[in-house]
This record gives structure tokens, C-alpha cells and sequence, in this order.
């Protein structure tokens, strides 16, 4: 299970990071746009837990960006700026969000049961 | 409260408010002062002024034809008793031309003449023949005259020098009031004589006492010097001297104001009688021929009373209506300004709440994750599992940290601008369903929970999560309110013509008035201490206004409160929210 996480909170996603890691997940941190787009590259992953909002780009546009060189990837978005109904983006963009500060064992069920149906 | 206070029109009860924001438009009681001053002199004085001129018209009128008549009857008086002598005067003149001197010096052939003259004009009292001398030759009637001599008295050389004479009325040897005619004649010889006559005063007092003058009216003869020479009703007697003062002489007759001896105004009307020692006297007092005209001015005058009564009066009624209903207008203008400040506030609250949300939100993100790190170390490490006290202070921060991102989202809500979904409902089921998540705690704490809604509500669109949120936080709050054995109603009727209206009452603690005036102010809580956030009722109020509904809540310090939301049967349009 190969986790993508993107976040312009360097301690926010190092130690989220770090968590999934303790689960059984491999996962890879991405703090901008560029480096998520380099690590993809690279490698082919699963899932990617996006930020909706960083400098420059919003999550919805790094999907769609992402999403030409890993078709088939599964996302989940995360927000720091309100609760679900502000973020609904459709089911057939994401396959959820979640707001910060987020549980994690939520999150761990969320990739799941977006792998799950992979 | 007097029957004052509850006439009081609204804008005389309220104190006005002059200053800030929410100042009155207009100082109602003046506007109200001015119009009623205003609308009333507009009004009142032409009505006043055409009344006092009317009043002043109709009086000299009255008084002017008062006066004329008056003039007339003194006129008509002065010719007939003018006439009443000249007949007189030429009945005897007649008499000395037809008779011949000897003829008239017969005592047998005068005394016929006296009958003669009776009967024809009436009045004669004797006839006498005087010669050059001024001894009576010759004389007929009641008296014994036959021989004496005139020639020392004034009328005697009157009469030789004008040719006739009409004397004052005296009593003389008779003690009898009557008065005298003498007409002189001249012979062709030179010689003359004088045929004299003396009248009883009866006719002619009838003369002035058939006048109609009505009232205290007075009509008589005086002589030159004043002295009265006929009766009189309500003046002096006879040959006393009146108290008016003698008119100059003048052909025509004459009219004047006077006053009386008691000082009270009379007309005075006089006339010279021409070739006779009277002056014709008409006295009339001037409030017996203004009797009419007192009448008629106390008909105005009430007339009036009662007309500017009444226009005060609708005046009165009328600024008052106006005012008030500018006052009202005023209010509710106010009132609408006051739900506006209070929506911008609670906006501007939003904002702020929404920023320091999100500025909150990120670190409280990574303490979420550093303390969620030092838990999994703690969890999947050997080295520490065995320390459960470590865990639990870790458990403490992230419970902590979760509630903080309650709050936070909460904020966030609060602040955010909800798309509606709209679904068709039934209200009954929504109060069922939110009812459902409070059952247990209902069971605990005995509280019996009474839900009565009425049959003929219909299935309506509304938002089901947003109504199921806005009932959650006031039964929640209720609940709260409600000590153990509480009683919560839940009542749904509706408001005709398109609005239904839930009412949740409880019988809890109740708040005092500062307490409802702040309760959907953001962080107001007076839950605090267990765990009260202050957000519920600002997201409520929110959310009903986002539904198109009103809410409104009463409440009475211990004895409980109630919300009555209003809801609208439709959907409100687009631009509307």
C-alpha cells in the first residue's frame, strides 16, 4: 500500500507520515506541487492524501495534474478551512476529505476503503 | 393603568430618542404640537374672523335699522300731531274769515259753532272772542271766562304780532291741563280781534301713547325749555323737566345716543312740531331694540363654541392618527435596522470566528500529529507500552486537540454560507429523528418529552440536515435548562396562510432579560463549564434565516423557556437568501 502525501506543512506531513508508516504503509511526503508531481514519477502509488490548499496550486488541480501520470490513483483531500460540505468535490473526483486536525484512524479507514474498491 | 395611559397614542409614550444610531426620524411630539397649532390656526382663524365680522355686520345692521325705524315712527308722530294742531289752527282761521265779527260776538251763534267744532274735530273745550284790547267779549263753555282780560299775558301780543298762536300745555284757571289756540282777524276797518280756543290735551295724548314702540319706549311732548307736556310712562310727570338734554333746533328730526339717568344707553328721537312750542321726544332703550339681535348673538356664539369644538376635536383625532402612523413607520424602520446591525454583526462575528479557525486549525493539525506520533511510538514500540500513564496524558492532548477541531469547525460553520438542499419532509418525522439521539439521555434524567403536532401539516422542501440541526441545539439547550423530571413540549401548528410554526417549550431555569438578549451572540454560553461552546444558538439563528424562517424565544427566570421557529411552506427564492 503506497501512500502519496502532499502538504505544505513540512511538520504536519512528516509526522502524518510517520503515523501511516507505523501502519503498515509506505509512504512518501511531498511539501509542493513539484516534488508530488517528481515522486510520482519516480514511483507508482496507490492513493494520495492531498492538501486542498498550498501555495500556488489547490489540491483539486495537483489531481488533475497527478492523474495524467498515475491513472487509477485513489485520492483523499484534506482542508484546514471548514468542515465537509464546503470541500464536496463529487464522488467521481475524490473519493473523500477530511479536515485537519484530522483522526487518524478515520484517515486509515478512509484509504482503506478507498483501496478497497480499487 | 389610567384610561389616560390607554388612550396615550404610542409616540407620547416612548421616550424619543434623539441621538446614535438608532435615532428617531423626527421629534414626534413636536411634529404632533406643530401640526395640531398649525392645522388649528389655519382652520380656527378664518372661522374666527369671519365670525367676529359677521358679528359686527349683523350688529350695526340691527342697530342702523334699529335707528330707522325709529326715525320713521318719530317722523310719522311728528306728522300727525303736526296735522292735529294745523287742522285745529284752520279750523278756528276758517271760522274768524266765514263768521262775521257780530256773528261771533253772538253767545248763541258761538255756542253752536263750539258744537259744530266738537263734533267735527273734536278737542274743544270753550270759545271765546277777544277784542283788540285783550278782553274777552264773548265766551262759550264749561268755565265762566266771559270778560276777562288777557292783554298781560305773552300770548296776547303773540298773536296780534305773528297772527295766531298755540300755547304750551298749562293748567291756568281750570287746573285742568289743556292747551290754547288764538287766531288773530282784522276787519277792514283796521280793527281787529281774536278768536280764541282752549283743547282738552285727551286726543292729543292719545296721539303719542297709540305709538308702537315696544319695550321700555317712551313717546311725549316737550316745550322749548324742556318742561314734559304730554304724560309719559317711564319719565318725569308731567311739567316736570327731562333729564335729556333739548335738542338744538332742526326741521328734520333728529336721532342720537344717550344715557339715561340710571346711566343705561337710549336712543334719543326728537322733532320740532313746526309752528308750535313742542319738540316731538321718542326715548327707547337701546337693550330693548338690540333684544333681537342678544338672541341671535347667543345662537352665533354657541354656534361657534360648537364648531371649533368639533375641528379641534378631528384635528386633534387627526394629527394624533397621523403622527402615530409615522411613529409606527419609524419603528419598524428601526426595528428592521436593529435585525440588520444585528445579522451584520453576527456575520461580521462569523468572519473573525471563521479566520482565527483557520489560523487555529494548522498547528492544532501538527500538535494532533506530533502527540498522535508520540502515541503510536508508545503503541507500536515495546520499549514504551508498558508505560500506560505516558498514553493516557497522550490520550488527554488528543482528546484535547479533537474538541478544539469541534470547535474550530464549528467556527467554521458558523461563518460559511451553506448551499440548501431541498427535500420534500414531514416535520413530525424530523422532531422524531433528532428526539431519537436524546431518548437515553430523556430516559436517565426522567424527562418526559411531548411532541403534538397538528394533523393538517403538510409534507414541505426543506433542508432535512439543516431543521434536524437547528432542533438538536434547542432541545439540546433544553435539556440542559431542565433539572431531573423535566417537562419538554414540542408543538407544530400551523400559520396560515403559508408558514407552519414549531414551539419547544421547557420548564427549566429560564433566563433573565440581559440573558436573551445575548444568547445568539457567538461563545455566549452559560454552559460553560460542561462544555458549552456558545456556538449552538448563533448557528441556529443562522440556519433558520438560511431556511427562510423567524425564530423567536421567550422566557421567564426559573420558570422556563420557549423558541418558536416559523418556517415557510415554501421555499424561499434565491435571491431571498
Amino acid at each position: 500500500m503506497r501512500i502519496l502525501l502532499v502538504d505544505d506543512e513540512t511538520e504536519f506531513v512528516a509526522t502524518l507520515a510517520e503515523r501511516l508508516s507505523f501502519r503498515n504503509m509506505e509512504v512518501d511526503y511531498a511539501t509542493k506541487a513539484a516534488e508530488a508531481i517528481e515522486l510520482a514519477a519516480r514511483k507508482t502509488y496507490d492513493l494520495a492524501v492531498l492538501d486542498m490548499k498550498m501555495p500556488g496550486i489547490s489540491g483539486i488541480e495537483l489531481k488533475a495534474m497527478l492523474e495524467k501520470q498515475c491513472p487509477g490513483m485513489k485520492y483523499i483531500f484534506l482542508t484546514g478551512h471548514g468542515s465537509e460540505e464546503d470541500y464536496r468535490t463529487g464522488s467521481s473526483e475524490a473519493s473523500g476529505y477530511l479536515v485537519k486536525p484530522i483522526n487518524i484512524d478515520i484517515l486509515v479507514a478512509r484509504i482503506k476503503k478507498a483501496l478497497e474498491a480499487k | 393603568m389610567t384610561i389616560i395611559d390607554r388612550i396615550k397614542p404610542d409616540f407620547l409614550r416612548s421616550r424619543n430618542i434623539t441621538t446614535g444610531p438608532f435615532r428617531q426620524m423626527f421629534n414626534y411630539s413636536r411634529i404632533w404640537q406643530w401640526a395640531m397649532l398649525l392645522t388649528s390656526l389655519v382652520t380656527l382663524v378664518p372661522l374666527v374672523l369671519i365670525t367676529a365680522i359677521d358679528y359686527n355686520v349683523t350688529q350695526q345692521s340691527i342697530e342702523s335699522e334699529n335707528l330707522l325705524r325709529t326715525l320713521r315712527v318719530g317722523s310719522n308722530a311728528k306728522r300727525t300731531i303736526s296735522s292735529f294742531l294745523s287742522e285745529r289752527l284752520a279750523a278756528l282761521t276758517f271760522v274768524v274769515r266765514d263768521k262775521s265779527h257780530e256773528e261771533l260776538n253772538d253767545p248763541a251763534k258761538l255756542a253752536v259753532l263750539l258744537d259744530n267744532l266738537r263734533e267735527s274735530y273734536g278737542g274743544f273745550v270753550d270759545l271765546g272772542v277777544i277784542n283788540s284790547d285783550g278782553v274777552q267779549t264773548t265766551y262759550v263753555g264749561p268755565y265762566s271766562l266771559q270778560g276777562k282780560d288777557y292783554s298781560d299775558q305773552d300770548w296776547c301780543t303773540e298773536v296780534q304780532d305773528k297772527g295766531f298762536h298755540i300755547s304750551d300745555v298749562f293748567l291756568g284757571f281750570r287746573k285742568v291741563p289743556h292747551l290754547v289756540i288764538a287766531v288773530k282777524h282784522t276787519l277792514p276797518d283796521g280793527s281787529c280781534y281774536i278768536l280764541r280756543t282752549a283743547l282738552d290735551t285727551v286726543r292729543f295724548n292719545e296721539l303719542l301713547t297709540t305709538l308702537e314702540l315696544g319695550g321700555r319706549g317712551d313717546a311725549f311732548l316737550v316745550n322749548r325749555e324742556g318742561v314734559i307736556q304730554t304724560p309719559t310712562r317711564y319719565q318725569k310727570d308731567i311739567f316736570e323737566n327731562i333729564s335729556y338734554t333739548i335738542p338744538e333746533f332742526s326741521e328734520n328730526t333728529e336721532i342720537r345716543e344717550d344715557k339715561n339717568e340710571q346711566g343705561e344707553p337710549v336712543i334719543v328721537c326728537s322733532s320740532y312740531i313746526p309752528d308750535s312750542p313742542y319738540i316731538l321726544m321718542i326715548i327707547k332703550h337701546k337693550n330693548d331694540m338690540m333684544q333681537s339681535w342678544h338672541q341671535t348673538r347667543l345662537k352665533l356664539i354657541l354656534f361657534l363654541a360648537v364648531s371649533i369644538s368639533v375641528i379641534i376635536l378631528v384635528i386633534f383625532a387627526f394629527s394624533t392618527y397621523l403622527v402615530n402612523n409615522m411613529y409606527l413607520a419609524d419603528e419598524r424602520r428601526l426595528m428592521i435596522l436593529h435585525e440588520m446591525e444585528y445579522s451584520n454583526k453576527l456575520a461580521s462575528i462569523g468572519r473573525l470566528a471563521a479566520g482565527v479557525a483557520h489560523e487555529i486549525n494548522n498547528p492544532l493539525a501538527i500538535i494532533n500529529e506530533k502527540a498522535g506520533l508520540i502515541k503510536d511510538l508508545f503503541t507500536y514500540t515495546d520499549t514504551y507500552a508498558a508505560d500506560t500513564r505516558i498514553v493516557g496524558l497522550i490520550d488527554s492532548v488528543l482528546s484535547s486537540v479533537e474538541r478544539c477541531g469541534i470547535i474550530t469547525k464549528r467556527l467554521l460553520g458558523f461563518a460559511r454560507h451553506m448551499e440548501v438542499t431541498l427535500e420534500s419532509i414531514s416535520i413530525g418525522t424530523v422532531i422524531n429523528e433528532v428526539l431519537t439521539f436524546l431518548n437515553k439521555e430523556a430516559e436517565y434524567r426522567n424527562i418526559s418529552v411531548k411532541v403534538d403536532v397538528a394533523p393538517n401539516i403538510p409534507e414541505f422542501q426543506c433542508d432535512r440536515g439543516k431543521l434536524q440541526q437547528i432542533f438538536l441545539n434547542i432541545v439540546n439547550n433544553a435539556f440542559s435548562a431542565m433539572d431531573v423530571g423535566g417537562k419538554l413540549t414540542i408543538t407544530v401548528h400551523p400559520d396560515p396562510p403559508d408558514h407552519i410554526v414549531v414551539t419547544i417549550t421547557d420548564n427549566g431555569c429560564g433566563m433573565t432579560e440581559e440573558e436573551l438578549g445575548k444568547i445568539y451572540e457567538p461563545f455566549y454560553s452559560t454552559k460553560t463549564k460542561t462544555g458549552g461552546t456558545g456556538l449552538g444558538l448563533s448557528i441556529t439563528y443562522g440556519l433558520v434565516q438560511e431556511l427562510g424562517g423567524k425564530i423567536k424565544v421567550t422566557s421567564t427566570k426559573g420558570e422556563g423557556t420557549t423558541f418558536s421557529i416559523q418556517l415557510p411552506l415554501h421555499p424561499p427564492q434565491k435571491a431571498e437568501k
